[in-house]
């Protein structure tokens, strides 16, 4: 259909004239299956407007220092209409966005949609990424209950340990030697204007590099889907309607969530008395149970330092074909990658039982230096493993790279997943391991 | 020959022409990168003193703990407001002890009948003077500079000193 006649014989002209310039005209039909993306940027997005919305709300009333801040949240939950409602709205969705970001980048990665012409948009969607995390991080602090109060001293903590820098980045964050007035003066406005304005304007980039690149990866041929063929159909109201209905329901979940899931509000915060277990944010929690394994230069620093390259290198790294457009790019793809999940889901508990009751805090080697015995040793078996478990499972499958470096994401992703249960659920007082109806 | 002439002037100029140019725009992007340099520098300027003022605000300094006869040899006491304890060993020397915990952060109560300070966090133990008794912590708790005036224990609650492990400088004697 040509635009000309889409935009005459619609009925639609008004909102035409007004999506138009954002959206595309035309969109590839295979590309409009629920599964093939299942809209998870579009809830981003849309949690983000709930966020802005509720959080523009809160700024009227929240007072950001530590003498007025618990005070002012418990008036706004128990003497101000909607009170709970909006500070429980704002409090799921970023929970929310968190894991449904992560979700996204699983998506992105796992359909191989993070090649050029959309390399740029992998890096842009990592500062996305990283800026939500800043985001909850800082708002996190806010509430001023025992919790929040806990959980930044510890995570502030584990910055101080990155060699170098560590101590004089965690002074500015905190703005002195300890959380005080000055850290919850930084974390507001960083909270309210910087991060927000920063990631309006990192998603404006990434929205314009997703039309820019054509849209979403579009699905390859294959067998089950050749008759879909390559048609495309008016944006108006094939992926309208579904990026409305997507977007309603996720908003009627999040109110129901907030109607009866109220956010949880402690004790106020007290510097002198410790809550046992503390715990950072749950997104935090995977490295906090990886400084239980352990010694903190590798922990806090090289272990992150080197994921982090390799989720940008990704992108940039040279691939035998393009496979991109199906999930797990293949069949093949797809049985690598369940055995990768398999493999994590095995040896990662098996790792933290192994370190909790035969090798202890102290390392193997208890005799030479923790650095080593707790951080290098420890290290250098987990690196060996992982190249082991690249090389075989590329063999055994006879896989392409794109296949085999998938596989390997995906070992790292579960891994890093169970970690995370592991500190959520299965560590209590003193972060001994335990089973989560016994905390 | 004139107009051959008037071709080199041409080339001349035009070549005068692109040089100027390029000197303007590089003077044009040395002016920008000094003015993000000054920006970046008074804005450092305007929010680095405000640490200071907030300690000030606070009260933290020179804090007075109390006459040297009122503690006891081989006792604790929490000063809840510097965040430390003062520790006097057996042999009368006197230490204060930042209360955080040095693995992340917790605050360490002491425990009378263990004699030494746990970790409520993540089981962390240091004795009476701040030593590790058992990890994951790997630092010796920080110390406070204390001072003894006339018999008076003052303490210096603006400096915390890291340390690996205790040694007996650090202790201040009567
Ligand atoms: C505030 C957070 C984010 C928002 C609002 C957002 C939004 C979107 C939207 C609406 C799309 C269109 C396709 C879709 O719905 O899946 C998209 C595509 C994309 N996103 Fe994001 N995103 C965010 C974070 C991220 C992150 C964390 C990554 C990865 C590191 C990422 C990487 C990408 C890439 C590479 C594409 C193109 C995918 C394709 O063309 O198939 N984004 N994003
Ligand atoms: S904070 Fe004290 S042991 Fe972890």
């Amino acid at each position: 259909m040509a635009i000309a006649d889409m935009q005459e014989n619609n009925k639609w002209g008004f909102v035409n004239s007004l999506i138009l310039h954002t959206r595309p005209v035309l969109v590839p039909a295979k590309a409009l299956r629920f599964t093939h993306t299942f809209g998870l940027g579009g809830m981003s997005l849309v949690l983000f407007l709930m966020l802005i919305s509720t959080g523009l709300l809160m700024i009227f009333v929240y007072e950001p220092s530590p003498e007025r801040a618990y005070e002012s949240i418990l008036f706004m939950q128990q003497e101000m209409l909607f009170g709970r409602l909006i500070r429980g709205v704002h409090y799921w969705s970023a929970n929310l966005l968190i894991a449904v970001a992560v979700l996204h980048m699983l998506r992105v990665f796992l359909t191989g949609a993070f090649h050029a012409p959309r390399r740029a948009n992998w890096i842009i969607g990592l500062g996305l990424l990283f800026l939500i995390m800043v985001s909850g991080f800082t708002g996190y602090l806010l509430a001023w209950d025992q919790i929040s109060y806990w959980a930044i001293t510890i995570c502030t903590e584990m910055l101080g340990y990155m060699p170098g820098i560590g101590q004089t980045l965690q002074r500015v964050i905190l703005g002195g030697a300890e959380i005080g007035p000055a850290t919850v003066i930084n974390f507001y406005a960083l909270h309210t204007i910087v991060v927000p304005l920063l990631l309006v304007a990192l998603m404006t980039w990434h929205f314009w590099r997703v039309r820019l690149a054509g849209g979403v990866v579009v699905p390859r041929d294959t067998e089950e889907n050749a008759q879909a063929g390559t048609d495309y159909v008016p944006y108006i109201p094939n992926l309208l309607l579904r990026e409305i209905a997507v977007g309603l329901m996720l908003i009627a979940f999040v109110l129901v969530i907030a109607i009866f899931f109220e956010a949880p509000l402690g004790e106020p915060a007290n510097p002198g008395l410790s809550p046992n277990p503390a715990k950072a944010p749950w997104y935090f929690v995977g490295l906090q149970e990886l400084l239980l394994h352990f010694h903190p230069l590798f922990a806090v620093f090289i272990i992150p330092l080197v994921v982090v390259i390799a989720v940008v290198r990704v992108a940039y790294l040279r691939y035998d074909a393009d496979l991109s457009g199906n999930w797990f790019l293949t069949p093949k793809g797809r049985r690598m990658a369940a055995v990768a999940a398999t493999t994590a889901l095995l040896l990662t508990p098996l790792w933290i039982l192994l370190d909790e009751y035969a090798v202890g805090p102290v390392g193997w080697f208890s005799s030479t230096a923790p650095v080593i015995s707790n951080g290098l040793l420890p290290c250098t078996a987990l690196a060996v493993g992982v190249v082991a478990f690249y090389m075989l499972i590329r063999k055994q499958f006879n896989a392409s790279k794109n296949e085999t470096v998938q596989a390997l994401f995906v070992l790292l992703v579960v891994g890093f997943t169970v970690l995370t249960v592991t500190g959520v659920w299965f560590r209590g007082a003193g972060m001994a391991l335990v089973w989560p109806w016994q905390t | 020959m004139v107009s051959w002439c008037g071709y080199g002037i041409g080339v001349a100029m035009a070549d005068i022409d692109k040089r100027r140019r390029s000197f303007m725009s590089r003077i044009a992007a040395l002016l920008g990168g000094l003015a993000i340099f000054e920006a970046g520098w008074i804005s450092a300027t305007f929010l680095g003193p405000r640490r200071s003022r907030v300690s000030l605000e606070e009260g933290l300094g020179f804090q007075v703990a109390g006459p040297v006869e009122r503690f006891e040899p081989g006792s604790v006491t929490a000063f809840r407001d510097g965040h430390f304890y003062l520790v006097r060993l057996d042999d009368g020397g006197f230490l204060a002890l930042h209360r955080k915990c040095t693995h992340l952060g917790c605050t360490v109560p002491w425990i009378a009948d263990e004699q030494r300070f746990t970790c409520p966090c993540h089981a962390s133990a240091f004795d009476i003077r701040g030593d590790v008794l058992s990890a994951p912590a790997a630092r010796a708790l920080e110390l406070f500079a204390v001072r003894i005036d006339n018999g008076i224990v003052k303490v210096d609650t603006n400096k915390l000193l890291r340390r690996a492990s205790f040694e007996s400088h650090q202790v201040t004697r009567v």
